[in-house]
């Protein structure tokens, strides 16, 4: 048997990251905004049933860039984790900062674990609060660690560029509309900055809205009220001020 | 790859292993000890004392079902609870009523709501009503041994089939037999009293409001012959509790629209003790 070569443990490392970034970058880029009422994630996304967006429990979304077979079994890791713990102890005993963790160290044991190969996705865990101020938003890269996001943020492979632009215009505050039409800006522009259209029918839209009347907030935006909302933004910029459009973009029932 | 669900580590093999969408499955192979079917049951003598739940009424009418219950719970002769809730939504379109002992029934409903509700998530849609019909039978059926023992559980499972667009009611015996009932059906042991008014009163072209009515006159018929059945409690403002599932999903009556029915029926009947009378021919 020949002696392998020996790598530093930097090097290994770096490789390793390395990895996992290019298979995420592979992917497309999705971003996660919160607006007056709640937080919304928006992304580009061709499939109809494949969903980069889910609930995972009352109050808590997921939304992930990278490997779907992965991130879809962390998703489901992850709905089976917060179901349990809400039938063992209570339904509010089940909070996105618990979930954030476990996926933390789910991903950065696998991530440091020399036999298994890195994880190529990156999730963003999100829960909406009673308040603006009560929202959290944790992006959780490949690696394992945990971030703390305020406002907005994106992830995948354009997710750089795409976070400056949005932390440049973010406000607190935006109507669903208003926040959505960041969003779908955000995402159609390509790194030589060049812009291109994104169909409404190829944009996955969800939201976690704090006045739904259910325990369950999480709520997908598809078909006729999507196309409503993206004209509401769209008449909004026409007529410049335009916050009489906005009564029309508020989340009806 | 440790299997510990308590502390905040990694996530255990177990949750990340790719199997079926049911929460009980995955129960009965992490933590099998948690689902109540597995419990390990003392040899008793004689029947257990706990409180039960009483009877459960649904009728339904073009467009939905109505599904109601009366408050009163009881543990031999003793009023054990006078506002027990023994209605509950089990997702958007289906509601399940218990009878039976109550805090097992409790436990089941709850369980039964958070299986609808991963199904939904880890697939991305809902059960069949008759899916969801069938795995409440599962349930019943898992606690065969403890109603053996006189703690049994009968619900009464109804929902509007978003497929067939009309509502539908299931019955349930302790054995998880299922049956589909066809305009009206009650469970419970004032059941037979509440039954007998509904099949007089009952006819295929009620309104919503004519749906909500029968259900109260004949949870007020199984109170006024059934001791473990209570009527509606003007003093203490405690009224039946009414449900009422159509296409846009599963709505609980208000305490002022139940107390508003209850209170109608409750005028007419100082004139008439025994209630609306059928036609001889």
């Amino acid at each position: 048997m020949s002696t392998p070569f020996y790598v530093s443990p930097q090097q290994a490392m770096a490789d390793r990251a390395e990895y996992a970034r290019k298979g995420i970058a592979r992917g497309r880029s999705l971003v996660v905004l919160q607006f007056a009422d709640g937080i919304v994630f928006v992304g580009e996304n061709p499939s109809r049933a494949l969903h980069k967006f889910s609930e995972i429990y009352d109050r808590i979304g997921f939304a992930a860039a990278g490997k779907y077979n992965e991130y879809e079994n962390l998703r489901i890791g992850g709905v089976r984790y917060a179901d349990l713990r809400g039938y063992t102890y209570d339904r509010d005993d089940v909070t996105a900062r618990g979930l954030a963790n476990v996926y933390a160290q789910t991903l950065g044991t696998i991530f440091s674990s020399a036999a298994e190969k890195p994880y190529e996705v990156e999730l963003v865990v999100a829960e909406v609060g009673e308040t603006p101020e009560g929202d959290q938003i944790y992006r959780l890269p490949h690696d394992g660690s945990i971030v703390d996001e305020h406002g907005s943020v994106a992830v995948g492979g354009n997710a750089e560029q795409i976070s400056t632009y949005l932390d440049q215009r973010h406000q607190d505050g935006m109507t669903l509309a208003e926040a959505l039409k960041l969003a779908v800006q955000s995402l159609s522009r390509d790194t030589n900055g060049s812009e291109r259209e994104i169909p409404a029918e190829r944009l996955e839209v969800a939201v976690l809205d704090r006045t739904r009347p259910q325990q369950r907030k999480f709520k997908r935006i598809v078909g006729r009220e999507l196309s409503r909302l993206l004209e509401a933004a769209g008449a909004s910029t026409a007529g410049e001020a335009g916050s009489a459009e906005d009564e029309g973009s508020d989340d009806e029932k | 790859m440790e299997a510990n669900t308590r502390s905040t580590g990694r996530l255990p093999a177990a949750f990340l292993t790719p199997g079926s969408s049911s929460f009980m499955d995955f129960l009965s192979e992490h933590q099998p000890e948690i689902l109540p079917g597995n419990r390990q049951l003392p040899p008793t003598q004689g029947v257990i004392e706990a409180p039960h739940g009483t009877t459960i009424v649904a009728t339904t009418f073009p467009g939905g079902v109505v599904l109601a219950g009366d408050r009163r719970a009881t543990m031999g002769n003793v009023i054990a609870q006078r506002d027990i809730e023994k209605v509950f939504p089990a997702d958007e379109y289906s509601a399940v009523g218990i009878a039976g002992t109550a805090g097992l029934a409790v436990e089941m409903v709850k369980l039964f709501q958070l299986e609808l509700e991963h199904f939904e998530k880890v697939e991305g849609a809902t059960l069949s009503l008759e899916g969801k019909a069938n795995r409440l039978s599962t349930m019943i059926r898992s606690n065969l041994a403890m109603a053996m023992q006189g703690l049994a559980v009968v619900p009464l499972f109804a929902g509007y089939d978003v497929d067939r667009e009309k509502g539908r009611i299931f019955s349930y015996d302790v054995t998880g037999g299922r049956s589909e009932e066809h305009g009206y059906a009650s469970t419970g042991s004032g059941s037979i009293f509440a039954r007998g008014a509904m099949k007089k009163l009952y006819r295929d072209d009620l309104t919503e409001q004519q749906a909500t009515t029968l259900v109260i006159q004949a949870l007020y018929d199984a109170a006024d012959d059934d001791s473990a059945t209570g009527g509606p409690d003007v003093a203490r403002r405690i009224y039946p509790i009414v449900t009422v599932i159509t296409e846009d999903g599963f709505r609980r009556l208000t305490d002022e629209e139940s107390s508003e029915i209850a209170r109608a029926i409750l005028e007419r009947r100082l004139e008439q003790p025994d209630g609306p009378r059928a036609a001889l021919l």
